[in-house]
C-alpha cells in the first residue's frame, strides 16, 4: 500500500504544483489546496501505515507504541488541516478583493502584456 | 595625576567637548570657537604631559573591560609613535580652531561645525590611540562619518553633497575591508590585543590567512589614504569648508591609512607582497598625484593632489620595507601635516579675501597680502624640497632610501630615477602655487578686494611655518627625540643609525634633490605657456576622469543592477516568483541526493488492498482533473478537488487516524462552501476566446516547463514518500512518551487530542489565535470589498431560472421555492447537528472529536441554515455575535493557562479528575476540557465570521441602486456587515 500511497502523494503535489504556477488566482487557490492534500498524507505517512490501530488508548494503561500508530504526526497533521484551512478563507478573500479592485483574476492584478 | 588617568582623560576630553558644544544655540560663534580651542589645548598639554612616560620607548596603557568573552575591551595606549600623532593631532586641531573661528563666515551654523570639529578629533585621537583592533576599527568609520558630515557641511550645494558622498562610499567601503582584514588578523594571532599581534608576526605572515588579510587591510588603509586608484575622493571632498581640508585631509585623517601601514608593519611587513603592492601603488600615487596637481587650476585640488602625492611618496616608503624607510616615512608624515596644513590655510585666506581660488584669476598677490605671500613661499618650498626646510629632510632621506637595493629587478634599478621625476613634478607644482598667485601683475579680476590689513588667520599659519623652518634648520633639536620615541615604537630595540642633519656633504640623495629642483624650474618655464591657457585638466590623462567613473559604476551598481535584480527576483510579478521559489525547493530537495542517491527502505510492506487502490485511483483522476479544469470550469474543479479532499479523508480512517478523517471531512465541507460563495466574484471565462493564445509556441513552451517542474516536484514527492515509509521505525520516537504518559498524566485515552490540549497545548493556544487573526482579517477585508464592474450584474443563473420573479416580492430569485422542502428539513436539523457537536466536544478527551471537530460540526449548522433559508433570512434572525465568540475562546482558552500560576505551576499545565454525575456517570474532569472549550468557541466564531463575511457581500450587490454604482452607496453597504455581523 505504501506504493500506492506514495503515488498518490505524488499525483495531487503535481497537479498542485502546477496549478500554483498557473496565472489565474483561482487556479492557484485550488492548487495549493492540493498541495496541502500531499504535503499532510506526507507528514502522515512518516508515521508509517498501521491498519485498525488509532491511538485511542485503554483507560488506565500507559500504550505500547508496538501496538498503536504512531500519534505525533496526527497531531501535527491535525494542526496543519486547520491553519491550512484558515490560509484558504484568508487566500480566497485576498483573492476575491484583489479581483474587486483591479478588475482582473490574473495573479499580478493585471494582465500580461503580450509579446 | 597617574598617566592612565590622563591617558583617559585624553580619550575622553574631545567627546565631551562635542557634546557640551552640540547643545548651544546656532548663533552664538565666540563661545564655541572658545571651548572647542580650549578643548584641543587641553588635549595638547594632556598630550605633552605625557611625553616623559614614553620618551625612553616605553608605553601607557588604560583598560576598561567590554566583552571581556570576546577578548574586545577598551584599551588606550599610547606609545612613541601613538604620541607623535596625538600631537599632531591635538597641535594641528588648536591651529585649526583659532583658524576657523576667522574664518567661518558669521551667517553658517558654527556650532554644528565645531561639534563635528571636535568629533572628529576624538575619533581620530581614538584610532592613535587604540591598543585594540576592533576598537581602532570602530573609531576609524567614525573619521569616515565625521569627514562625511564636514565635507557636506555646506549641504546646500550639490558640490558639497556630492563629495561628502563619494568620500564616505569609498573610506566607509575601505573601512568595512580593513575591519574584516583586523578580524582575521585576530583570529590567526588569536588575540585583539595590539601588543600580542604586533609581537606575533612570525606566526602572522606564515599563516593561510595572511594574503587576505592583507589585502583588505591595504584596502583600507590605501582607500583612506587616498593612494591610486582610489584617490579620486580626496579632489572632491575639497567642498568642505578649508579649515576641514587643512586638518582632516592634509594632516590627519587621510594619514590615518600610511599610520595603520607603519603600526603592523611589524606584524605584516618583511613580504614580497607588502614590498610589490606598495611600492607599485605608492610610486604610481606620487607621480601621478604630482602630475594631475601641475595642471590644477583650483588652489585647494592642486593642494589635494599634492598632498594624494606626498601620501603616495610615505606609502612607497613603507613598501621599501626597511628600518630606515619606516623612518622616513614618519618624518616625512609629520613634515608634511606641517607645510601641507599651512598652505591649506594659506589659500583658504586667499579664497576669503578675494573670492576665488582659481590660479587664472589669482596674479601678483604678493604685493597686497604680503606676510600671507610669504608664509606660503616658505610653505611651498618645504613642499617642494627646498633644503633649510623640513620637506627637505624627509625627502633626502627618501632619496637615499630608494638608492638601496632592495629585492633585485629591473624596477628596483629604476626606482631612484622613477622618483626623480616624480619629484621634479612637485617642484613644478610648487612654483606653479607661489608664482601663479603671489608674483606676476596685480591682479585684475578678482570677485572681491582683499584688505590691506591681515587678519588673525595669519597666526596659525606663521606658527606651523616656523615649525617648517625650525625642524629645517635645527632638526637635531627640535625633531630628534620625538622621532626617536616614535621610531623606537615601531621598531623596537634595534633602530638603525639615521642621523638628522642638513649637512651630509656631496651625496646622490642631495644630487637627486639639485636634479629636482634644477628640472622642476626648468619644466616649470617650459610649461608656463601652457599653463596659462587655462585648459583644465591634465594633458593626456585628461579623459582619465575618476569622478564620473565612480559615479558610472554607482549607478550601474545601485540602479541598474538593482532594477536588474528586482526585474528577476521582485515581487511584480508572481508566477516567476513562485517558479523560482519550486526551482529552489526541488534543488535543495535533491542536492543532498546527489552522490548516495535515495536509497528505499526494506521494511515488509503493508499488504496491498484493491479497494483503497481504486479508492485512489479516482483520487488521482480527481487531482489531475481539478488541474486540468481550474481555468475554465471553476465549479467542476472545486468539486473533483473535494473528491480528492475525500480520498486523503478516506485514506485517514484507513491508516488508523479517525481524529484527522473526521477534522479532515469538516474542513472540507466548509472549505467547498467558502469558495462557492467567493465562485461568484469571479469572471466569467471562456476557452474559445482564449484559444489564439494556444497557437502561440512560446505559450506552449511555458506550459511545457511548468509541466515538466510539476511532474518532476509530484514524482520527487513520491519517492521521497516511499523512501520515508518504507524504512522501519525508530525506537526513539517522542511518540513512545506520549503514548505512555497520555493516560497517566493527561487524564485521556486519544492521545491526538491530549497531545493537543495538553502536552502541546502551547502551540494550540497559538494556532486558535491565527485562526482569529484570520476570521478579522478577513473581515476586515471585506468592509471595503468592491466587486469588479463585471460581476455586479445579477449571476445568470437566477435571471435565467424565473424573470417574472425578479419583477416583485422574492427578493432572492425564486429561490426559496425550489428550496422549499429541503430547507424545512435543514431547518429542523439545527437542534440535531448542535447536539452531535457537543457529543464531539465531550468525548474528545478519550475518543475521536475535540474541540475543532465540534467547532467545525458547529459551524456547518450555520451554513446549512444559509443553503436552506438565503443570506437575509438567516441575518435577520441570526443572533450569534462570532467576534465576541473569538474573544470568549481566546480568554477561555488563556485563563485556562494562567489558571495554573496560582499553583505554581507554569503556564498550561494541566489538572485532571474524574467527576461521579447522577445520571450521566464518570465523567472526566480536566482543565484541557477548559482550555478545549475555549477551543470550540473560537473555531466557531472565526468559522461563522468568515461565512457571514462572505456571504453578506451577495445582499448588498443585488440592491437595485448598485447598478448605479454611486460611491456613496457603496460605502454604505460596506459598512453594513460591520454592523449586522459584529
Amino acid at each position: 500500500m505504501e506504493l500506492i500511497l506514495a503515488l498518490g502523494i505524488g499525483v495531487l503535489a503535481g497537479s498542485g504544483v502546477w496549478l500554483l504556477l498557473r496565472p489565474r488566482t483561482y487556479q492557484v487557490i485550488i492548487g495549493l489546496s492540493l498541495i496541502s492534500y500531499a504535503v499532510n498524507l506526507f507528514i502522515f505517512g512518516t508515521g508509517r501505515l498501521r491498519i485498525g490501530q488509532p491511538p485511542i488508548l485503554t483507560p488506565g494503561t500507559a500504550g505500547d507504541p508496538a501496538q498503536y500508530a504512531d500519534p505525533v504526526p496526527q497531531a501535527l497533521v491535525l494542526t496543519a488541516i486547520v491553519i491550512g484551512f484558515a490560509t484558504t478563507a484568508l487566500f480566497l478573500v485576498v483573492l476575491l478583493a484583489a479581483r474587486g479592485l483591479t478588475g482582473s483574476d490574473h495573479v499580478d492584478g493585471r494582465e500580461q502584456e503580450k509579446s | 595625576m597617574p598617566d592612565a588617568t590622563v591617558l583617559t582623560l585624553l580619550f575622553i576630553l574631545p567627546f565631551a567637548g562635542c557634546l557640551l558644544t552640540a547643545f548651544f544655540p546656532s548663533n552664538t560663534r565666540n563661545i564655541e570657537a572658545w571651548i572647542a580651542g580650549a578643548v584641543a589645548l587641553g588635549g595638547l598639554v594632556l598630550t605633552i604631559s605625557l611625553y616623559p612616560s614614553i620618551a625612553g620607548g616605553g608605553s601607557v596603557r588604560a583598560e576598561a573591560e567590554w566583552l571581556p568573552a570576546l577578548g574586545i575591551g577598551v584599551t588606550i595606549r599610547m606609545d612613541g609613535l601613538a604620541w607623535m600623532f596625538a600631537l599632531l593631532v591635538t597641535g594641528i586641531g588648536l591651529l585649526v580652531m583659532i583658524y576657523a573661528r576667522y574664518y567661518m563666515s558669521p551667517d553658517d551654523p558654527v556650532v554644528r561645525f565645531f561639534s563635528f570639529l571636535l568629533g572628529f578629533m576624538g575619533s581620530m585621537l581614538g584610532i592613535v590611540l587604540s591598543g585594540n583592533l576592533i576598537q581602532l576599527a570602530f573609531f576609524w568609520e567614525l573619521t569616515s562619518l565625521f569627514s562625511f558630515l564636514l565635507i557636506g557641511y555646506w549641504h546646500h550645494t550639490v558640490r558639497a553633497r556630492d563629495g561628502a558622498r563619494m568620500a564616505l562610499t569609498v573610506t566607509g567601503g575601505g573601512g568595512l575591508c580593513l575591519l574584516l582584514g583586523l578580524l582575521l588578523l585576530g583570529h590567526i594571532v588569536g588575540s585583539y590585543d595590539l601588543d600580542t599581534v604586533l609581537a606575533a608576526g612570525e606566526r602572522v605572515r606564515s599563516h593561510d590567512l595572511y594574503l587576505p588579510a592583507l589585502f583588505l587591510i591595504f584596502l583600507g588603509a590605501l582607500t583612506k589614504s587616498a593612494q591610486f586608484p582610489f584617490h579620486f575622493w580626496l579632489p572632491q571632498a575639497m567642498a568642505a569648508p578649508t579649515p576641514v581640508s587643512a586638518y582632516l585631509h592634509s594632516a590627519t585623517m587621510v594619514k590615518a591609512g600610511v599610520f595603520l601601514l607603519v603600526r603592523l608593519w611589524p606584524a605584516l611587513g618583511g613580504t614580497d607582497v607588502w614590498f610589490w603592492v606598495l611600492v607599485t601603488v605608492g610610486l604610481g600615487t606620487f607621480t601621478l598625484g604630482a602630475f594631475y596637481a601641475i595642471f590644477e587650476q583650483d588652489l585647494k585640488g592642486l593642494l589635494a593632489y599634492s598632498t594624494i602625492s606626498h601620501l603616495g611618496l610615505v606609502t612607497l616608503l613603507i613598501g621599501l620595507d626597511s628600518a630606515l624607510g619606516i623612518v622616513a616615512a614618519i618624518f616625512h608624515m609629520m613634515n608634511h601635516a606641517t607645510f601641507k596644513a599651512s598652505l591649506f590655510m594659506a589659500a583658504g585666506i586667499i579664497d576669503h579675501e578675494t573670492g576665488t581660488r582659481d590660479i587664472r584669476r589669482l596674479s601678483g598677490l604678493g604685493r597686497i597680502m604680503p606676510t600671507t605671500a610669504i608664509l606660503a613661499t616658505v610653505a611651498a618650498a618645504a613642499m617642494a624640497g627646498v633644503p633649510l626646510l623640513n620637506g627637505f629632510l624627509s625627502k633626502e632621506m627618501f632619496f637615499a632610501e630608494t638608492i638601496e637595493q632592495h629585492v633585485p629587478s629591473v624596477f628596483d634599478d629604476a626606482l631612484p630615477y622613477l622618483v626623480t621625476i616624480a619629484a621634479i613634478f612637485s617642484v613644478v607644482y610648487s612654483l606653479r602655487f607661489i608664482h601663479g598667485v603671489f608674483l606676476g601683475p596685480p591682479p585684475t579680476d578678482l570677485p572681491r578686494q582683499p584688505p590691506r590689513l591681515p587678519s588673525w588667520m595669519v597666526v596659525p599659519v606663521a606658527l606651523l611655518v616656523s615649525a617648517c623652518l625650525l625642524v629645517g634648520i635645527f632638526p637635531g633639536i627640535t625633531a630628534g627625540p620625538y622621532l626617536d620615541a616614535a621610531v623606537r615604537a615601531v621598531l623596537g630595540a634595534d633602530v638603525p643609525a639615521y642621523s638628522l642633519k642638513v649637512w651630509h656633504g656631496i651625496t646622490i640623495p642631495l644630487l637627486m634633490s639639485l636634479t629636482a629642483l634644477v628640472g622642476g624650474t626648468l619644466l616649470y618655464l617650459v610649461l608656463r605657456r601652457y599653463l596659462a591657457s587655462g585648459i583644465e585638466g591634465p594633458p593626456l590623462l585628461r579623459h582619465l576622469d575618476s569622478p564620473r567613473l565612480f559615479d558610472k559604476s554607482m549607478v550601474l551598481l545601485c540602479w541598474r543592477a538593482a532594477a536588474g535584480l528586482l526585474s528577476v527576483l521582485g515581487t511584480r510579478r508572481l508566477q516567476p516568483q513562485l517558479r523560482l521559489l519550486v526551482g529552489v525547493a526541488l534543488v535543495a530537495g535533491l542536492w543532498p541526493l546527489y552522490g548516495p542517491g535515495l536509497r528505499m527502505g526494506d521494511a515488509a510492506p503493508s499488504t496491498f488492498d484493491p479497494v483503497l487502490a481504486l479508492v485512489w485511483v479516482v483520487g488521482g483522476t480527481c487531482a489531475i482533473g481539478a488541474g486540468y479544469l481550474a481555468k475554465y470550469h471553476r465549479l467542476a474543479a472545486l468539486v473533483l478537488m473535494g473528491g480528492a479532499g475525500l480520498v486523503v479523508c478516506i485514506t485517514f480512517a484507513w491508516f488508523s487516524a479517525p481524529d484527522l478523517a473526521l477534522t479532515q471531512l469538516l474542513v472540507e465541507v466548509v472549505t467547498t462552501v467558502l469558495i462557492l460563495l467567493g465562485l461568484r466574484w469571479l469572471p466569467k471565462r471562456f476557452a474559445m476566446i482564449d484559444a489564439a493564445d494556444y497557437r502561440v509556441a512560446s505559450t506552449w513552451f511555458r506550459r511545457g516547463r511548468d509541466l515538466a517542474i510539476a511532474a518532476t516536484a509530484g514524482a520527487g514527492l513520491a519517492a521521497l514518500a516511499y523512501a520515508v515509509m518504507t524504512r522501519p521505525v525508530s525506537d526513539g520516537s517522542i511518540s513512545r512518551f506520549f503514548l505512555e504518559n497520555a493516560y497517566k498524566e493527561g487524564g485521556g485515552t486519544n492521545v491526538v487530542n491530549v497531545i493537543l490540549v495538553d502536552f502541546r497545548g502551547f502551540d494550540t493556544f497559538g494556532e486558535i489565535t491565527v485562526l482569529g487573526t484570520v476570521a478579522l482579517t478577513v473581515y476586515a477585508l471585506l468592509r471595503r470589498f468592491r466587486p469588479a464592474p463585471d460581476s455586479i450584474e445579477r449571476p445568470e443563473q437566477q435571471t435565467r431560472r424565473r424573470p417574472e420573479a425578479l419583477a416583485g416580492e422574492a427578493e432572492d430569485g425564486g429561490l426559496s421555492d425550489a428550496m422549499l422542502v429541503p430547507g424545512l428539513i435543514m431547518r429542523l436539523l439545527f437542534p440535531v447537528i448542535a447536539t452531535v457537536a457537543v457529543y464531539l466536544f465531550m468525548r474528545g478527551h478519550d475518543l475521536p472529536g475535540g474541540g475543532f471537530v465540534a467547532g467545525l460540526t458547529m459551524s456547518v449548522t450555520f451554513i446549512l441554515q444559509y443553503m436552506a433559508g438565503g443570506t437575509r433570512w438567516v441575518e435577520a434572525r441570526l443572533t450569534i455575535l462570532p467576534v465576541r465568540w473569538i474573544a470568549v475562546g481566546l480568554l477561555l482558552a488563556a485563563a485556562t493557562g494562567i489558571g495554573s500560576w496560582p499553583y505554581g505551576y507554569p503556564f498550561l499545565t494541566s489538572y485532571f479528575s474524574y467527576a461521579e454525575l447522577p445520571l450521566i456517570g464518570t465523567v472526566p474532569v480536566a482543565s484541557a476540557l477548559a482550555f478545549d472549550l475555549g477551543v470550540f468557541v473560537l473555531v466557531v466564531g472565526a468559522t461563522v465570521l468568515i461565512l457571514i463575511a462572505l456571504a453578506h457581500q451577495s445582499v448588498r450587490t443585488h440592491r437595485p441602486e448598485r447598478s448605479e454604482a454611486s460611491a456613496a452607496v457603496a460605502s454604505e453597504a460596506a459598512a453594513q456587515p460591520a454592523r449586522e455581523a459584529g
